[in-house]
């Protein structure tokens, strides 16, 4: 087992909720007055990126399991929920002589439902990596977690719904619930964030369970745990299903925002950039993949002229913060205030 | 179904090809996890050095192919120990996925500044005069590189074996695999084979890029994409067994010849299922310890 040192993650002191409630008040406010300052497009691109970190941290900051795959509950969420509310065409195949295709819907979907939808998808194909995944430990995880997101990957450029290099565009925003017209700028930047908002409390609110507890049992001493009595093959199978929604509510929000769904969200490089974002921001940390998350979204923003030195920059940011901080910014932050975010 | 045979020996052999470099890179990356407890991401990055290593030899030093099939190695295996003592010696004693994700920062670094100086498009390397042409084996051609490939791989990955299972240097590293502290005590130097450890893996898959060099184009993107399969690889072999990833890597690698003929849809993903397979049925892989 790890020593106090080389451990995943450190878990900082814990002095009650209060650090941790103020800097939720914080972090409202900020993203609310943030639109008058900053692009909206530029902030709702960065809260389903900081979503998709914080269902990646649930995994890696509460479980100790590192998933190497996390793009394919992302970007296929993102697939099935462009694909739903720009075609919506569903059919499966039956046999009856010969194979025919059963159409059950065929017409465009309202956003509330197609989102609804890729989050299940995206929850059925984390039980299935999930269960094949959790058969092996640590490192091997890790392996499997990124072969079967390669997988899927392939799947995504010979699929026929996908749109193969070209993707899914342009998808339409539509009117939420018929009320809401998510064209609207300002409409669509408050629908981005009440989600994010509420995938972020889903988050707080798993980790600060009894469930919860049993998960950090399990990235402390999984052993231990086991002779506890736990069964710690389901815990974990739970929380990485859980994780892939979450990720998945990410990917789906994310076409409605920059009205396409392509190739680059199953690729492993964005499973490797959320590692980033969160490893950046401190793994096992509440905020620390929300930091994160605008940390790298920005840099990428702000540095895409430079062609290949994003990614330079971004395996140089890897190395610094396996040598040098491993807690990340926020983990750093909260170890010098001695508070827990 | 009707066979078509050369055809179906021409997948067959370019199997056999994918395999020899699945076999050479798995096993690379056995022995460096083995020592270092490290899964060495770095390591589809190193091939690609190796790859433009021959590349710059011939081009700036006017070295050819036979020379690159013994610098190369020689040169990114330096590399490679440059790397092990600046970054991955003060990682041994933390958990075993800082070493996964720091060797990532390195292969995002190295194919980045490729990328960056010499774009994505590949870059040729001529065969070399010795081994051009092709042999008539009265029912299909067999070219000689291809032969070659297969045939050295073969014996490298063969030589590898022999001295780590059957060799006083081979017993050393598997007693400090197995328990660094008490070889320490006999007065071996334990880091520094750890050290030479990561340059040899390191040089094995280099090797595997000079030889890969005349086949494909050499590219800076060649080891991002292959690395994963090689990971797929690795657990379908399970890392314990030398002789498990030799075996697993060629044999993958026909497989996969075998499906881009069969059922060439299915070809990118074939090796990706096999894994889905093994885990469900035998978890700790097919040569492996359970870890």
């Amino acid at each position: 087992m790890a020593q106090a040192t080389g451990q995943l993650t450190a878990p900082a002191e814990a002095h009650g909720h209060k650090s941790e409630l103020i800097a939720f008040v914080v972090m409202v406010a900020v993203l609310a007055i943030l639109p008058a300052f900053v692009y909206p497009p530029f902030l709702m691109k960065a809260l389903c990126f900081a979503l998709f970190a914080c269902a990646f941290n649930l995994l890696i900051g509460y479980v100790g399991l590192l998933s190497f795959g996390h793009a394919l509950y992302f970007g296929w969420a993102s697939y099935f929920a462009a694909h739903l509310a720009k075609v919506g065409k569903i059919s499966i195949p039956y046999w009856a002589g010969s194979w025919q295709w059963l159409t059950i819907t065929n017409s465009p979907m309202v956003p509330e439902l197609a989102i609804f939808l890729a989050v299940m998808g995206a929850a059925v194909l984390g039980f299935v990596a999930g269960s094949i995944a959790i058969r092996r430990q640590g490192i091997y995880f890790a392996m499997i977690t990124l072969a079967l997101a390669q997988m899927m990957y392939f799947f995504a450029v010979q699929a026929p719904f996908t749109g193969g290099e070209d993707g899914i565009q342009p998808v339409p925003r539509g009117y939420l619930f018929g009320l809401f017209n998510l064209a609207n700028e300002r409409v669509m930047y408050v629908f981005v964030m009440v989600m994010f908002l509420l995938g972020f409390l889903l988050i707080y609110r798993v980790i600060h369970s009894p469930f919860g507890e049993v998960l950090k049992a399990i990235r402390e001493n999984e052993q231990r745990a086991i002779s506890l009595g736990y069964k710690t093959d389901k815990y974990k199978l739970v929380a990485f299903t859980l994780s892939a929604a979450i990720a998945g509510l990410a990917g789906a929000i994310k076409p409605f925002v920059v009205q396409n769904a392509s190739l680059t969200d199953v690729h492993w490089s964005m499973s490797g950039e959320v590692v980033l974002m969160t490893l950046l921001g401190g793994l096992g940390t509440i905020f620390g993949p929300v930091i994160g998350a605008f940390t790298i979204i920005a840099m990428q923003n702000y540095l895409a002229s430079f062609g290949q030195w994003v990614t330079i920059i971004q395996g140089g940011i890897f190395v610094a913060c396996v040598l040098l901080f491993r807690r990340g910014i926020v983990g750093e932050i909260a170890n010098l205030l001695r508070i827990r975010l | 179904m009707d066979i078509n045979l050369p055809a179906l020996f021409g997948q067959l052999l370019i199997g056999l090809i994918n395999g020899s470099f699945y076999a050479l890179l798995s096993l690379g990356l056995a022995v460096i996890f083995g020592m270092l407890n490290i899964i060495n991401f770095a390591h589809g990055a190193q091939y690609m050095m190796g790859a433009f290593a021959a590349y710059f030899l011939l081009q700036y030093a006017g070295l050819n192919y036979w020379w690159a099939l013994i610098l190369a190695p020689v040169i990114v295996g330096g590399i490679g120990i440059v790397i092990e003592r600046a970054f991955l010696q003060w990682l041994y004693k933390l958990d075993h996925l800082y070493g996964l994700l720091l060797t990532f920062g390195l292969a995002l670094i190295i194919q980045g500044l490729f990328r960056q100086q010499y774009g994505s498009s590949g870059l040729p390397y001529q065969i070399p005069p010795q081994l051009t042409g092709v042999r008539d084996l009265g029912f299909t051609f067999l070219p000689n590189y291809r032969a070659w490939v297969v045939c050295f791989s073969l014996a490298v990955c063969l030589g590898t074996w022999y001295m780590i299972e059957k060799t006083r240097l081979g017993a050393y590293l598997r007693a400090a695999t197995e328990n660094p502290t008490l070889v320490r005590a006999f007065g071996i130097n334990v880091p520094r084979m750890i050290t030479l450890t990561y340059g040899f893996g390191v040089g094995l898959a280099a090797l595997a890029g000079v030889m890969a060099a005349p086949i494909y184009a050499v590219n800076p993107t060649m080891g991002a994409d292959i690395i994963i399969v090689v990971f797929a690889v690795v657990v379908i072999g399970g890392m314990g067994s030398i002789m498990g990833a030799i075996v697993t890597g060629f044999g993958l690698g026909v497989v996969e010849g075998l499906t881009k003929y069969f059922f060439p849809e299915a070809s990118n993903t074939v090796i990706f299922v096999i894994m889905v397979i093994v885990l469900v049925t035998r978890p700790a892989g097919l040569f492996g310890r359970v870890a």
